[in-house]
């Protein structure tokens, strides 16, 4: 019976996501999962799919063009940087530093902000105002100064982007959990289960959590977007993954140098970006005009 | 809730305020000394152990982190929070000396974002479904996806470099600020046009306005004057936090091109470990996102009536 309770949600969320949209919408999604996908294997399989090293310095084959434009060559799809770099096999592996961040960021601050809302959304009193504290504190102090401290006091690396990027997301799920808790306390299967000596945790996990499942997994992906776009911004200012390391951000940054005399070192790094963020962008919009129109205001 | 007067309102939000300044304040410092103290950013190894200890001496930085921690508090209440360690002049003036310049930056972006994201959202929700909708929404996405940094480097490429037609970078006249303006306001116009356009749509099927064109007004009127500031109360809702990324977007933007203004001190002073100035800039920014937010709560009453009869 529980287990069916629970089973309820993924199940509505699937038959939002399958064969109730129009043909139409189907065909929109279509590049957006290409990309996504494109997204995911070249992030997962970097290593066996790039031709060539990213890290290897070839300083004889320094901005070769792209194939497709006069002075490139297909050894070189995309071009190398101002270090002989194969600009392919580093957008690729730069696809791994931000699919990293999005799978250890965003199931993180997405528990993380759950329970916390859960809990300030039940419990009320102390706990409440301590939780919303916590956020006020986060609005005023914006993540990329707190960064800066960070990368100085403790040096740049992808943990500790990744610790940052956890810290300051994670109260984004815990407001709208806790706003959707204190709706849902007053309903009436709530209140039954309360009145029929059902546990706190029984009736959170059981009867509160499943009915915010949609709105979790909308938050999370929009969050996708961001925190790749987070991640470049810090990375673009050296205080994100350690120098060396093939990040979007970074390259675009190492890459700005030579801008009047070499386009596509900014260029192929900026497009990769712009495809993911887009593309999480629609598939957010998309989940959540099926899912829940209510939260159209989300951001 | 019975009608809480504004100054109780007031009050208790100051009083936060400050709360929320004072624990910010307090993070910052105790994270910049977790790891070390601060004079190892600014020796070298061959500095000996008696010339540390008497640096740490003359900034401040001997003894006991809590009796710095409350030194440095007692002095923060009285707006000293120490001299640069580079240019031995007040932090804090360090600091606002630079602060005309963001906020110029700031305040163009602020009023960018309003003028192209407002009259964009309401020309969409009322071509609701047609072209002109799905091309004012897309621009939407694509101001939402587009890395910051990123665009402003394709701006100084294509009307810096290649046309001509502004400066790269710096400061000066009004040409200077057109590129940074457009980098730092397109996010925020994003968000105010899908805003807009979504208020626009629900308040356009309510009764008031079907009343309104009852009564025969004219169509510019009853959207203009009767719409549109309906539309505008989420818009105006979230000004605070958009002023909040806007803020951070200057560390970006001003690097970006480079404009002398605080986020570009910001990112100086903590590269060469600068640690009062770092921390009078968190202060500064802090309390003004703070500051924009009580503004923004206290506006709420002027921009909707309901609220100033206490029915929330």
């Amino acid at each position: 019976m529980a287990a069916r309770a629970v089973a309820a949600a993924p199940a509505s969320l699937l038959r939002g996501v399958g064969l109730g949209g129009s043909w139409q919408r189907v065909a929109m999604l279509a590049p957006a999962i290409i990309i996504l996908l494109a997204f995911l294997v070249a992030g997962i399989f970097a290593d066996l799919l790039s031709a060539y090293d990213p890290e290897h310095i070839v300083l004889i084959e320094r901005l070769i063009p792209p194939a497709f434009q006069e002075g490139g060559s297909w050894a070189h799809p995309l071009g190398t940087d101002n270090l002989g770099r194969d600009i392919l096999s580093r957008v690729m592996y730069g696809a791994r530093v931000s699919l990293l961040v999005v799978v250890t960021c965003i199931p993180a601050s997405a528990l993380i902000g759950t329970l916390c809302g859960l809990l300030a959304g039940w419990r009320l009193g102390w706990w409440d105002r301590f939780l919303m504290r916590i956020v006020d504190v986060q609005l005023a102090l914006p993540a990329i100064l707190f960064a800066l401290l960070i990368s100085v006091v403790f040096g740049a690396s992808l943990l500790n982007v990744i610790l940052i990027i956890i810290i300051f997301s994670w109260s984004g799920y815990a407001r709208l959990v806790r706003a959707d808790v204190l709706s849902l306390r007053e309903q009436e299967f709530v209140v039954a289960a309360r009145a029929s000596g059902a546990s706190d945790k029984r009736i959170l996990f059981r009867h509160v959590l499943p009915n915010l499942l949609n709105t979790i997994v909308i938050m999370a992906t929009l969050d996708v977007p961001s925190v790749i776009l987070i991640e470049a911004a810090l990375s673009f200012l050296s205080i994100g993954v350690a120098p060396g390391t093939p990040s979007w951000g970074a390259m675009i940054s190492e890459g700005r140098n030579f801008m009047t005399i070499a386009w596509w070192p900014i260029w192929m790094p900026g497009i990769a970006i712009l495809l993911v963020s887009l593309t999480g962008n629609l598939m957010g919009d998309w989940l959540r005009d099926t899912l829940d129109p209510r939260l159209r205001n989300l951001r | 809730m019975g009608a809480q007067s504004i100054s109780t309102i007031l009050v208790s939000r100051i009083l936060q305020g400050i709360l929320v300044v004072f624990v910010v304040l307090s993070v910052v410092f105790l994270v910049s000394r977790l790891a070390r103290n601060p004079v190892e950013y600014l020796t070298t190894d061959q500095t000996t152990a008696e010339e540390k200890e008497l640096l740490k001496e003359q900034l401040g930085l001997s003894g006991p982190i809590g009796i710095q921690y409350v030194n440095f508090l007692v002095d923060a209440v009285q707006l000293d929070l120490g001299n640069s360690f580079i240019s031995a002049r007040p932090a804090l003036s360090e600091v606002t000396s630079r602060a005309p310049k963001t906020l110029q930056l700031g305040a163009a972006a602020l009023i960018f974002s309003l003028v192209l994201g407002i009259p964009l959202g309401v020309i969409a929700a009322l071509n609701r479904a047609t072209p002109t909708d799905w091309m004012a929404r897309f621009l939407a996405v694509l101001g939402q996806a587009i890395p910051n940094f990123w665009l402003g480097l394709i701006l100084i490429f294509f009307f810096a470099v290649q046309l001509d037609w502004m400066p790269t970078g710096g400061s000066g006249g009004v040409e200077h600020l057109v590129l940074p303006t457009i980098t730092l306001g397109l996010l925020a116009s994003a968000v105010s046009m899908r805003l807009t356009r979504s208020g626009m749509i629900d308040v356009m099927g309510t009764d008031f306005i079907r009343t309104a064109r009852a009564k025969g007004l004219r169509e510019s009127s009853i959207i203009w004057r009767h719409a549109v500031r309906h539309a505008l109360l989420p818009v105006a809702t979230i000004l605070g936090i958009q002023v909040g990324y806007m803020i951070a977007g200057t560390v970006i933007v001003e690097q970006v091109f480079a404009w002398p203004g605080i986020g570009r001190l910001m990112l100086h002073t903590i590269l060469v470990g600068d640690f009062p100035v770092m921390i009078a800039g968190i202060l500064i920014i802090s309390t003004s996102i703070v500051v924009v937010n009580i503004l923004v709560d206290l506006s709420y009453p002027i921009i909707d009536p309901r609220i100033r009869a206490g029915t929330r």
